[in-house]
Formats: C-alpha cells, structure tokens, sequence
C-alpha cells in the first residue's frame, strides 16, 4: 500500500452534558487539529464527517456541520458508522489519488438522546426490538455467552475496568478517571447481569478530529507523520442469533488483513500498544482474543498476568479506552489519536516507552457486528 | 410546538428539550408474513433452511445468509429448545420495554433450528436460570402476528 500519513489530530475532552452544541464541538477540533499539523484550512481538499442522525437527533445531520467543519468548498462526505470507518474511507480518498489532505471529524453527543432507545432501534423493528433490548442488554448476553464458552471470570471482565479506568488518570481527555478495586465493580449497581455500572462505558459527549496526507505531503508538512501501515475491516451476521456470540469471526478477518498489509506475523510480539473499543469490560478480552494478541479463551489469564496493563509487555488502552470516554462513533477515531500520540512519544504520563506499531480498532453494530483495524507506525 | 429553554448548570448555555414523533409503519415481507401467520393461526415457529448447507434458520430468511442462495424450504422447528445465554434487565427505559423490570430474556436454540433466537423468559425464578436450561414457548392467548404473539419462553416441566 502506498504510504499514508497522519500529520494532525485533535480531541476534547469528554464529558456529560458538554454544553457545546454540534457544531461547535466539531469545529473546536477542527481547528485544533489544522494547528496541530500547521495547516490552514485552505491546505484541506476534502473532508469526512462521522455523524448519525439518529444520535444527532435530526436528518442529514452531516450537513449541519459544513461549516463548523470548513468543508462548503471541497468534496465532503458522511459516513455513519464508527470513527475508524470514517478514517477508512480517507484512507480510501487518499489512495484514489484524487485528493492529497484528508480531514476526518467525528463529533457526538450521546448525553442529548436516551442511549438505550437509540441502540434499541438498531435492532429489527419486525423482530426483537419488541424485546427491548439494547445495547447493554445485547452486550449482557454477549458476555454470558463467552463466559460460559471460555471461563472467563466476572472478576476478570472487572479487572479490565480497574486498569482501564486506572489509565484514564494520566489522560487529560478522558471522562472518568477512577481509582478502584475489583470490588468496586463487582459490587457496582446490576444493570443486566452479569453487566455492572463499572464494567459499562459512560454516556460521553466530544468529537476528534485527525487529517491524513498522501506521503509527499506528509514528509513535507510534518517532522513526525505516523503512517498507516495496514487497514482491514469486515462484519459478521445482524441478527445475533446466528452468531456464537463468544466468537470473533470477523475480527479475525478484520486483523488478519491488516496485519497482512502491514506485514506483520507475530502480533504479539511486533505490536507496542493497541487501543481497542472496550465499550465494556468483557468486549476487551474478546477483542484482544480477535486481534490475535492472545490465543482464543486466553485473554482472561492474559489479563489476570499483568502484560496488559502500562508497563506490561503489550499495554492496552493506555488512554483508558471506551470505558474511560465514550462518545459513540468518536470513540474510533479517538482510538487512532492517541495511538498517534503514543507513536510521536506525546503520550504524557500513558506513554508506551518506545512505542513504534500500534494498533487501533473501532467496531459498530450490536456486540461488535463489524470491526475495522488500523495499523500504524512510526 | 412549544418550544422552552433551560438554563445548563453554571455553563450559562440553554438547552432545548423536545421530542421527535415518528409513526413509522414496517413491511414485514413475504418471509415474515408468513412466519407470523403461523404463529398467529397455528401457534407454529417456522425456519427457512438452506438446501446447501442444511442449516436452519430463525427467523426465517429469504436467503441463506452463508451460501447466498435462496431458502424456499419452510420447517417447523417445534417450541422447546436449550437456553445459549442470558440476562436479567435491572434498569428500566421508557417507552421501549415490554415488562416491568428486573425481567429476563435470553437467546434460544429451537430444537429444529440451528441459529438462536433472542426472546423473553417467563413463568421463572429470576435467580436460577442458567445456560442450557430447556425451555418451551408459551403462547399469547389474543395473536396478533407480531414478535410478542410468543409471550414468553418458560422452563419446560413447569
């Protein structure tokens, strides 16, 4: 693949009830991320935005944001579906050959709508939304099953929120730096079994924002590109039925395509640092298990061992991952940014010693239908 | 539409609260028309299966989702079957659910079926369900040919 480089990236912080509107979150990254890479926007020549009606609480709700993005004069498109996809598809410009400087922005605000009604609705009007369920719900299913397929403990799904949120506390933009125990999550208010509080991401507002170069620009504009070395992305069944809900068939898929274009073979020992969508505890293991960085059934020990925490041999969600910050959609691109951050050494007090391939991974559907993985390096 | 503004906390900035009202009407199609006649008619849970791969499917399906061939095939897949997983909802969302909470729903493996089939439990102790528990359908008494004409699905025996 053709060298692609990111030379700029911005995020918000996340929080509750950001009383930004829309706009004005999309802009504020935008802006920081063209002085981050020491753009203006007139060096832009295209741009992507990741918006969902549905969660933006109105139609077309891409258009709305134009301008906040500096996007009326160049091509620009939506994509609905998670940040990862939208820098996906930049890639995608870039490598068409027809656009050079790609600006990716995914902005949310999940506290405006009722999160459960919203992933209610992404499930089949005809058939189960009558049940209700929805994204905690689906997700509670999802994590018995593996349990049960694996023997992955409550305790180790809740060792992932007490590392994660651990992590958070060293990153400036994250939502809910905490300091607990196992207890503490176990313990936590039952939400679905065996979901808890502590085992859930939190109901997050913010947007990011990062700006992709074909390599003679990025070489040019930016001392530090980070490059996209691998992408690979692919989706399983919609009705979750058809799944095994402990398998990751299509995160298999999903990394084994990055991990051939990046030309990796031995994920585990050529990865560094990998940010993964940990919308809740448990979906970390099984991502972990995907992306091949463990054997299948054996992230429980993995975690339990310590070689995933900061300072272990292969740290995850040093950030403090989805658990940490979750503005939906936002929360793959975010991924990438502070993969990126880890790659330039600008990581602060989360930084990976040495990090030089990291991993970032964005999923979308109910209990990860679809997953897209990024590569990059240094 | 009345529209009202709220002050946010010590920000300043207003906020808008309102509600978007969306009478949607779902075509159920061929496939899913007849699925819910029968269980409407005939309390009858029927799959499609795939003549290449021999797999069942629950709902049933227009096309087999592995081989991309069409399923005309209809098989009755009975009402008992074995519970995959499940879950007790303890949070309760307006508008959206079908029981009070807390309320459990789980997936299920029909005997005739060979995919799961996500539904509510009933007529149990929400303490001691577990995976692999045989359960039955149990039938609403007034059909109306939707997903909800199976009440619920109950440990077999009670």
């Amino acid at each position: 693949m053709d060298k692609i480089g990111i030379i700029g990236i911005a995020q918000t912080r996340y929080r509750r009830y950001n009383p930004a509107s829309h706009a004005e979150l999309a802009y504020q990254v935008t802006r920081e991320a063209l002085d981050d890479a020491g753009l203006t926007i007139d060096d832009i020549d295209n741009t992507i935005t990741v918006c969902n009606d549905f969660w933006d609480g109105r139609t077309i709700s891409c258009m709305a944001i134009t301008e906040a993005t500096g996007s009326h004069r160049v091509p620009t498109t939506n994509v609905e579906g998670d940040g990862t996809y939208g820098a996906l598809m930049g890639a995608m410009r870039i490598l068409s050959g027809l656009h050079k400087l790609t600006l990716v922005v995914a902005q949310s605000k999940m506290s405006e709508g009722i999160p459960a009604i919203i992933s209610n609705a992404m499930f089949d009007p005809v058939y189960e939304r009558a049940l209700g369920v929805d994204a905690i719900s689906s997700s509670a299913l999802q994590m018995r099953r593996y349990m049960s397929k694996y023997g992955i403990t409550e305790e180790q799904c809740a060792r992932v929120s007490v590392k994660n949120h651990r992590n958070a506390r060293a990153n400036p933009y994250a939502h809910l730096p905490l300091d607990i125990t196992v207890e503490d999550v176990l313990e936590s208010r039952v939400l679905a079994d065996p979901i808890k509080l502590l085992d859930a991401s939190p109901i997050s507002d913010g947007a990011c924002a990062i700006i992709m170069a074909e390599e003679e620009i990025a070489r040019a504009r930016c001392s530090k590109p980070i490059w996209i070395t691998g992408v690979g992305h692919c989706a399983d069944a919609y009705h979750l039925g058809d799944r095994d809900l402990a398998d990751v068939d299509a995160l298999i898929s999903a990394s084994e395509r990055a991990y051939r274009m990046a030309g990796i073979s031995d994920p585990i020992k050529e990865i560094d640092v990998a940010e993964v969508y940990d919308a809740f505890s448990y979906m970390e293991l099984m991502w972990m298990e995907g992306l091949g960085l463990c054997k299948r059934g054996e992230a429980g020990t993995m975690i339990d061992s310590g070689v995933t925490e900061l300072g272990g041999a292969l740290p995850i969600n040093p950030s403090g991952g989805v658990l940490s910050a979750h503005a939906v959609q936002v929360a793959g691109l975010a991924r990438i940014a502070e993969s990126v951050l880890q790659l330039r050494g600008e990581a602060g007090d989360r930084q990976v010693d040495g990090a030089r391939i990291a991993l970032a991974h964005g999923i979308e559907g109910a209990c990860g239908q679809g997953h897209c993985v990024f590569v990059l390096g240094n | 539409m009345a529209v009202r503004s709220e002050e946010l906390g010590d920000s300043g900035t207003l906020m808008y609260p309102s509600r978007i009202k969306l009478p949607y009407t779902w075509h159920a199609g061929k496939v899913g028309s007849r699925f819910y006649q029968e269980i409407r008619d005939n309390c009858k849970i029927w799959g499609t299966r795939c003549e290449q791969c021999e797999r069942v499917y629950l709902p049933p399906r227009e096309t087999c989702p592995r081989c991309f061939c069409d399923m005309p095939e209809w098989v009755d897949v009975g009402d008992i079957g074995t519970l995959l997983t499940y879950t007790v909802v303890r949070y309760a969302v307006p508008g959206i659910q079908p029981q009070k909470p807390p309320y459990a729903m789980g997936i299920i493996q029909l005997d005739g079926a060979s995919t799961g089939f996500m539904h509510l439990l009933g007529e149990v102790d929400l303490d001691s369900i577990g995976v692999g528990m045989r359960v039955k359908a149990v039938f609403r008494d007034q059909r109306e040919g939707n997903y909800l004409d199976i009440k619920y699905f109950k440990p077999l025996g009670r």
